[in-house]
């Protein structure tokens, strides 16, 4: 298949980004500031990241959609209101995730933001439970552009008036150019902000803007050291199809109703992790020192018996320690508990660790 | 103190009597990028050229510093380790990353010089 790229490809270009591909695409890793500058500044100012490669999935559909999509995701989408937004998963059989994801009703259907690596499948998985009424359409005409930082609100609400009235994980229509585009408050840092999802024809107009209003670039590598600081989960690295989301520790991402009623794939088994607790569970994990566990690194008990393993390690610059993320025997998981990290063939110290290392408060 | 001399794989070395001075080159800490790790060898080590020495890590990734001549380590350069953002600052003077009594002048002789090491960098861009 061939390397696709987003609409601002050139645009990055001319930014002075170095890009890697990833999921199909050539994005940009980093700009010239490199990745602690670019995290920070999104942290104490604002800053851009072009998420177009993610898909935008638009379902439309009578009564009988709800009913189809709540077979495979276990929000409570009935009582979902317009312009609100969950953070969901596709789920198989075994109540394995398939992937992680952001629902928004809208007035004739749903939204789903689904990530790159996993949209072709995705959208397998879900036609599976479509019926032929329900129309559905992965939209490559529009790019998505996430604003995060705590002067997001100050500069968009200038550019797109009524955008700050926006709650955490809502959304609404605006006007921009001439155009429709779809804003909502959320995001993948752990910072105030919004994603705008706008036609591939405006977004360099709208990126203008927020380059006037010194809004930096945000690379891959930035977006990936902030949403770890976050506790925010990567799919492909802390989530996969043999993760559940109770091993995940993303029950409260199930609806209430819904882990009462059931009726979505994989409900017999969650049913019984929910009652009866899993094997294995996703813990944050502090390394004593400055050593960096990274994907994949081997977690032992006090005692030496392997207990566990990474799923994302990185340094994270706001917290200005090393942070991980992984997955232990549910016995050792609680905030606190010693373990070892074996790096490089040689053991250190570490801890079970409060998720997320970084906490902003979101605007509700 | 020597000229410095330069190896393929972005380590420079200084020598002052037997002992050498090694660290990453400037072109290495901008290929690598915010340097958040370091750990230097303990004295008394052995090293053999081109063999692993130490370990620099950035927000990226994490990389194997090689010693690009034998010898036995003298000393860690603790400073780095304890702040490595200083490499990314000053990779080619403070922030050194071990030095180590050589057996074999020659190992150091047969290394890039400045010049030849800078169009070895142009030659192959990263």
């Amino acid at each position: 298949m061939e390397v696709q790229k987003t609409a601002l490809y050139n645009y990055h270009k001319n930014l002075g980004a170095k890009f890697v591909p990833f999921a199909g695409y050539e994005m940009p890793i980093q700009y010239k500031d490199g990745i602690v500058k670019e995290h920070i500044s999104t942290r104490t100012h604002a800053g851009f990241f072009d998420v177009s490669h993610m898909g935008q999935f638009f379902l439309e559909g009578d009564e009988t959609l709800i009913e189809s999509l709540e077979k495979i995701i276990p929000a409570d989408l009935k009582n979902l209101k317009v312009n609100h937004s969950k953070y969901s998963f596709l789920l198989n059989n075994e109540g394995g995730i398939i992937d992680d994801l952001i629902i928004t009703k809208t007035e004739k259907g749903f939204c789903i933001i689904l990530n790159a690596a996993c949209k072709e499948n995705d959208i397998k998985q879900i036609s599976q439970f479509l019926k032929k009424n329900h129309k559905h359409l992965l939209n490559n005409d529009l790019s998505l552009i996430a604003l995060q930082g705590p002067k997001s609100v100050e500069i968009l609400e200038k550019l797109i008036p009524g955008v700050a009235n926006l709650k955490f994980m809502t959304g609404s229509n605006f006007e921009y150019e001439g155009e429709n585009l779809y804003v909502t408050r959320s995001g993948y840092t752990g910072e105030d902000g919004f994603e705008i999802s706008i036609s591939n024809t405006k977004v360099e107009k709208l990126i203008d803007y927020l380059i006037s209003n010194e809004v930096k670039p945000i690379g891959l590598g930035a977006r990936d050291t902030l949403r770890l600081e976050a506790g925010l989960c990567l799919y492909g690295h802390d989530l996969n199809e043999k993760i559940n989301p109770v091993e995940a520790n993303l029950k409260w991402a199930i609806a209430k109703k819904r882990k009462e009623v059931g009726g979505f794939n994989g409900w017999e088994k969650i049913k019984n992790l929910l009652a009866n607790g899993s094997e294995k569970i996703r813990v944050g994990i502090k390394p004593d020192g400055k050593v960096i566990a990274r994907e994949n690194t081997k977690i032992f008990s006090p005692d030496n018996n392997e207990i566990g393993f990474v799923t994302s390690g990185t340094f994270g610059p706001s917290v200005n320690a090393p942070v991980a993320m992984g997955y232990v025997k549910s016995e050792f998981s609680e905030i606190g508990t010693s373990i070892q990290l074996e790096v490089r063939g040689k053991k250190y110290g570490g801890k079970i660790s409060e998720l997320p290392f970084y906490k902003k408060s979101y605007i509700k | 103190m020597s000229e410095k001399k330069f190896s393929k794989k972005h380590e420079w070395v200084s020598l002052d009597g037997d002992v050498a001075t090694v660290g990453i080159t400037k072109h290495a800490t901008e290929m690598l990028g915010d340097i958040v790790f370091v750990e230097v060898p303990d004295a008394g080590k052995a090293v053999e050229k081109e063999g692993q020495a130490a370990v620099v890590e950035s927000t990226k990734a994490a990389s194997d510093v090689y010693s690009p001549i034998s010898g036995e380590i003298t000393e860690g350069n603790k400073a780095v380790a304890d702040d490595p953002g200083s490499v990314n600052t000053d990779p080619e003077g403070a922030s050194w990353f071990f030095k180590l009594k050589i057996k074999d002048k020659g190992e150091y002789d047969s290394l890039m010089s400045k010049d030849e090491y800078d169009k070895f960098c142009k030659e192959n861009p990263s």
